[in-house]
């Protein structure tokens, strides 16, 4: 019973997740998926996660897959525990509703990537495709110039306060901001004072802390 | 004549317009569509911008309130018209939309990216004299293989991808899929896998994807 996130402490959608549970003060077990075991392609993980991929995530009798489904259902299941991260004004949830797809479909597809070819493959023992990399900062920086333009006229992307389509973005901004890729963010006054308050969370120190294997 | 408060932006040949458009006739919210002209670059103008800074379509106004994000608005329809049309088509409580979360982020993550690469391939490289590459639609046939075949598992053991009733999860897929049988060779991927080519037949042969593909079908009205 309770809950239980299975992943790999280091993965961002695994972070991101946890980052919502820490924001939402809510205990949880973490189960380490052993990735080079292939134990995330078979039973009884598959049974969570059909597409075999970290992480998984179980309340109870439900069972989630994408990690962005999961923070969906924390915040609206707990949304009286911790930090609100969504709104129960309809027209407010509708903005903060766009925000979720921008990250989702936009900016993770350039910051994930980047994130993986400069920081993980080393790690993993293989090398960075230079090739790809200067076209994906293009792309990037064409989503951050979108950005700038909300944070001028916007505190937080979804508004006023800080919620679920900031904290999405926390695990890759973070690891962006270990290469050379942080130069696009720092350029923007905006998404800069905008990055330096969404990693200053504690909730996010608490996730790196616990990250650190 | 008071103007419907929904107004949609976008032509409806448009895989993530035709997206919001099934989900408002699901809903049966009344709306009005301006249809863009994307080649004369109507929606890269300034005036379009504003509520659309990505410069892609489709964008959406309701009363006061405008968005843009397909997936987005299909799920602030569903939230405000609750109580009308499809009622389950985002789920009666949290579990249900968890449940119907997953598959939404799942196919924006997961099934667009390899299926939105082969369209683009297949069907309009050829019209826009631009060379295939071959690589590339191998690499993305084999990605949506993979999915299909997860797909093919869950409708196995349900009649829908979220459960047992039509949801935004089957919704989303409308589409993309409906371009791929439609307009180019590859519906194999999908006909191939019984539960895949069932669930099809079920979705696509609903009255709102009907209204939809008609909609597609007729020419642009002129604009006063």
């Amino acid at each position: 019973m309770g809950i239980k996130v299975q992943g790999h402490p280091l993965s961002p959608a695994a972070q991101r997740v946890m980052l919502c549970l820490a924001e939402k003060n809510l205990d949880y077990e973490f189960v380490s998926v052993d990735l080079t075991a292939g134990q995330h392609k078979k039973e009884p993980f598959i049974s969570i996660n059909p597409f075999g991929q970290v992480p998984g995530f179980e309340d109870g009798d439900l069972k989630l897959f994408e990690s962005r489904a999961m923070t969906r259902y924390i915040s609206q299941a707990y949304a009286d525990k911790g930090t609100p991260l969504i709104s129960k004004d309809l027209k407010k949830m509708a903005i903060i509703g766009v925000w979720l797809e921008v990250e989702a479909l936009k900016f993770d597809a350039a910051g994930h990537s980047l994130s993986f070819e400069i920081l993980i493959k080393p790690i993993l023992g293989m090398s960075t495709d230079e090739a790809l990399i200067e076209p994906l900062q293009g792309q990037l920086a064409s989503v951050l110039d979108v950005y700038e333009a909300r944070l001028a006229e916007s505190k937080y992307l979804g508004g006023d306060e800080f919620s679920l389509a900031d904290l999405h973005h926390i695990p890759i901004v973070n690891n962006l901001m270990k290469t050379k890729v942080k130069s696009l963010f720092e350029q923007r006054p905006h998404v800069k004072a905008w990055c330096d308050e969404i990693l200053a969370r504690p909730a996010w120190k608490k996730v790196l802390e616990g990250a650190r294997v | 004549m008071a103007a419907a408060p929904v107004t949609v932006y976008g032509p409806p040949l448009s895989a993530a317009v035709s997206r919001v458009l099934a989900c408002l006739l699901e809903k049966d919210v009344p709306f009005q569509l301006v249809p863009f002209n994307i080649i004369k670059g109507e929606h890269k103008k300034p005036d379009y911008l504003k509520i659309q800074p990505f410069g892609q379509v489709p964008a959406f106004q309701d009363e006061s309130i405008t968005l843009f994000e397909s997936r987005a608005i299909a799920r602030y329809v569903c939230d405000k018209y609750a109580n009308q049309g499809t009622k389950g088509l985002f789920g009666t409580n949290p579990l249900e939309k968890a449940s119907i979360d997953q598959w939404v982020e799942a196919e924006g993550q997961s099934f667009n990216p390899p299926i939105s690469v082969l369209l683009f391939q297949l069907a309009f490289a050829p019209r826009m004299k631009i060379k295939q590459d071959e690589n590339l639609i191998q690499e993305n046939e084999t990605k949506l293989a993979k999915v299909l075949d997860v797909y093919d598992k869950t409708l196995g053991e349900s009649k829908y991808l979220a459960g047992d009733d039509f949801t935004l999860a089957d919704l989303s897929h409308l589409p993309s899929t409906h371009y791929l049988l439609n307009s180019t060779d590859r519906g194999e991927l999908f006909m191939s896998r019984k539960n895949v080519e069932r669930w099809w037949g079920e979705i696509s042969g609903r009255e709102s994807w009907k209204k939809v593909v008609e909609m597609q079908k007729s020419p642009p009205p002129r604009r006063a």
